[in-house]
């Protein structure tokens, strides 16, 4: 495509035609800020943050949805411009709720920087009405408060665009216009899937999970009770984040040195629970091969995807595996045979686990998920919240020393680490199932096909004489997209992987929430999945079947994969819903 | 949450029903349905409430808050019935500098309901409007096509127990 000739603040500056204002300037190294614009999913330009000057137009033009044109003209940082931005900031600010001594994103709230930035110094000056709000803390996951939204919609716009679902959107008009859902029904009144695409994308706190630092950190004081933690694998690859690391740092060591100090009596890795989902979905899939079961099998690791095909797709939740999640079989292993091992009575346990996830918080109250009398799981922090509880205690982070999990919760393969990025999942399966089916060790591990960010993947692999067809899906707008490929005969598949969130965990709606500069201009989600796949390619055994301390599981409590004890600690059931109801 | 579902029972038929699902198939398929599906639903059952607008959602596939935000944003489309007796009291100028707000407060209270909603029966329903032309009888009210003027909320009762 031609490049077009255009001038910013002065500068020469070549981009390709059809691009904005904002991404010429981008170009030239000149950086515009913006509030509302999220690429490709909200161009809306309603926040006015990012307007700029254009010779001969009659008015500031909002850059990031303007197309450049030959000889053009813009200024970015006139004073006439600065003056816009912050009288834009100060109306904002004039229907905000300024509580940012303790607001739970104070230091990384988009709208606090610009308004430091640009020297809007006195929020009390705003004395005058402002909407009226609810707090809305019905859901299990999250709590929304209105009065700090500032309406840019981004978390409409993926609610809708990236996962296909529209349980939120702006009601009313004008001065009582308020983010909510239909009907004003609480959050979890609705059919939302928990996924926390909406928090991650917050520039305010607005939207944040619904935390339980406090409780966990009671249950520490408590010395009647034996508290144990375990972190998903996504998370070590997110957590530097909160603590300055460059994206795509992996702090698995300092990350067990930190629940040390906070005091779990033993840190453990979830990357064992997910060897042992491997062991039971590898199993479960090859015998709906051999017995002609119901096919395509698909993953159940996410439960925001769990809830979504429960709503949307409520004819195919047979094709959902019985395997409960990683973590859930974590929690039902640390409850029983952990607890004997231990001496420990289940009811003493209480399991903690550190995810990158919102949908854990309702995942761990459903039906079907206790099966040991208690809970499987008591308590679950998103990334984020493991941060700020860092930060609590006044641990410093990056001091650190590197340390390792404890045994034996905490041994884990290659292939339960990759469970954090889209493909993983399928990639850890595959090698287990390949060689259950032909009994013969597997030449290279790396299935590279089902790697990658892109949205969906498809593959097909020759197992013995079956010709195994594969397909990955992030993010449930492309869920979507592939099982009405299914549900239609356009494609057929012998197994599915499905995450929630588009890119798979790393990705996850309880990482550090990155400003919308850094979401719009750099591959998070590609640089945080590196870091798995690094850890995979550096670890002795990278085969879940493969894991000692799974092996002495099956061995002396379990006995084998799909057995009736299997069966009943570590699988699970479904139900099914409606798109309109709960 | 103060969730707007529980209004006034509905009462749709299976008439209306298919007359709604006829619409929304002819017109399903063309770009910008929604608005004239939505048009057409309002004068098929007179109101959007939630049962219609899950009807359109259902059919459509356009997710519930996405019709229930331009249900609210357009002045046009109305979430409740309007009552056997429809109560319109104006909160023009005249009228409520001669004390109308209050008259309205007084219906709102004795009612049960606020403004733009019905009563659980059917019977009354309130809005305000802009002037009928009877500024010299300020503050007026209708109720129907009934003009009551020179009012102060101590009217209010009795003239409400004239339609019980």
């Amino acid at each position: 495509m031609a490049n077009i000739n255009l001038k910013i603040n002065g500068m020469a500056v070549s981009a390709p035609a059809g691009s904005t204002i904002l991404e010429a300037a981008r170009l030239a190294h000149i950086e515009i800020p913006t509030l509302c614009f999220l690429k490709d999913i909200n161009e809306i330009g309603a926040c006015r943050i990012c307007i700029v000057e254009v010779k001969g137009a009659k008015s500031l033009v909002t850059s990031c949805v303007y197309p450049i044109n030959e000889g053009m003209e813009v200024w970015t940082n006139t004073p006439k411009v600065l003056e816009s931005r912050k009288k834009t900031l100060q109306l904002l600010l004039s229907n905000h709720n300024c509580s940012c001594l303790s607001c739970v994103r104070s230091g990384n709230c988009e709208l606090q920087v610009l308004a430091k930035e640009l020297g809007v110094d006195d929020a009390n000056f705003y004395a005058g009405e402002k909407t009226p709000s609810e707090i809305d803390d019905s859901a299990a996951h999250m709590i929304r408060d209105n009065s700090k939204c500032i309406l840019c919609r981004r978390c409409v716009a993926v609610c809708e665009k990236n996962q296909g679902i529209g349980v939120i959107g702006a009601n009313n008009r004008g001065f009582k216009t308020a983010i909510g859902s239909a009907f004003e029904m609480g959050l979890g009144e609705t059919s939302c899937v928990s996924c926390g695409q909406c928090i991650a994308v917050c520039p305010t706190g607005a939207l944040q999970e619904k935390s339980q630092i406090d409780e966990v950190l009671a249950a520490i004081a408590d010395p009647a009770k034996h508290v144990i933690v375990q972190t998903a694998p996504a998370v070590r690859a997110g957590l530097g984040e909160e603590f300055g690391y460059p994206i795509g740092t992996n702090v698995e060591g300092k990350m067990a040195a930190a629940l040390r100090r906070i005091g779990f009596d033993k840190v453990f890795d979830t990357d064992f629970g997910a060897d042992l989902t491997i062991m039971e979905e590898a199993n479960e899939f090859v015998e709906r091969v051999q017995n002609g079961g119901v096919l395509p099998m698909i993953t159940s690791c996410s439960p925001g995807w769990v809830k979504y095909c429960e709503h949307y797709f409520p004819d195919m939740t047979e094709n959902l595996s019985t395997c409960k999640s990683p973590q859930q079989m974590f929690g039902a292993i640390a409850k029983s045979y952990y607890a004997e091992k231990e001496g420990l009575d289940p009811k003493d346990i209480v399991s903690v686990s550190i995810m990158p996830c919102t949908a854990k918080k309702f995942e761990i109250n459903r039906p079907d998920e206790a099966a040991n009398g208690v809970p499987d799981m008591d308590y679950t922090l998103t990334t984020r919240e493991l941060a700020r509880m860092i930060k609590k205690v006044g641990i410093k982070f990056n001091d650190l020393p590197d340390e390792k999990f404890d045994e034996p919760l905490g041994i884990s393969t290659g292939a339960g680490v990759i469970f954090g990025a889209t493909g993983g999942v399928m990639e850890a399966a595959l090698r287990t199932a390949v060689e259950t089916l032909t009994g013969q060790e597997l030449e290279h591990l790396d299935f590279t096909e089902v790697r990658g960010i892109q949205g969906i993947k498809e593959a097909t692999y020759k197992v013995g004489d079956l010709d195994v067809k594969v397909a990955v899906a992030s993010g449930l707008a492309n869920a979507r997209e592939l099982l009405n490929k299914v549900k239609s005969g356009e494609a057929n598949y012998h197994f599915i992987e499905i995450m929630g969130c588009p890119g798979g965990c790393v990705n996850g709606g309880g990482q550090p929430q990155q400003p919308g500069y850094v979401r719009n201009t750099v591959d998070i989600r590609g640089l945080r999945a590196k870091v798995l796949y690094d850890a995979d390619a550096g670890m002795p055994i990278r085969k879940s079947h493969e894991n000692p301390a799974i092996k002495e599981l099956y061995a002396t409590y379990l006995g084998k994969p799909g057995s009736e004890k299997a069966h009943h600690l570590l699988h699970t059931s479904y139900i099914k819903r409606k798109v309109n109801e709960i | 949450m103060a969730s707007k579902k529980e209004t006034v029972p509905f009462r749709g038929t299976p008439e209306q029903e298919a007359a709604l699902k006829k619409v929304i198939a002819e017109l399903k398929d063309t770009k910008g349905a929604l608005m004239p599906i939505m048009q057409h639903a309002q004068e098929i059952y007179g109101y959007l409430p939630i049962e219609v607008q899950t009807m359109i959602s259902d059919e459509t596939g356009i997710p519930l808050e996405k019709i229930y935000g331009v249900a609210t944003f357009y002045a046009q489309f109305a979430l409740q019935p309007k009552g056997k007796y429809q109560i319109s009291v104006c909160l023009g100028t005249a009228c409520y500098v001669k004390g109308s707000g209050s008259v309205y407060d007084k219906i709102q209270q004795l009612l049960g309901i606020s403004g733009g909603e019905c009563t659980p029966d059917g019977k009354f329903s309130l809005d305000s409007c802009r002037c009928v032309g009877a500024c010299g009888l300020a503050p007026v009210m209708m109720i129907n096509d009934e003009v009551y003027g020179r009012l102060v909320p101590d009217d209010v009762a009795g003239i409400l127990a004239k339609y019980e």
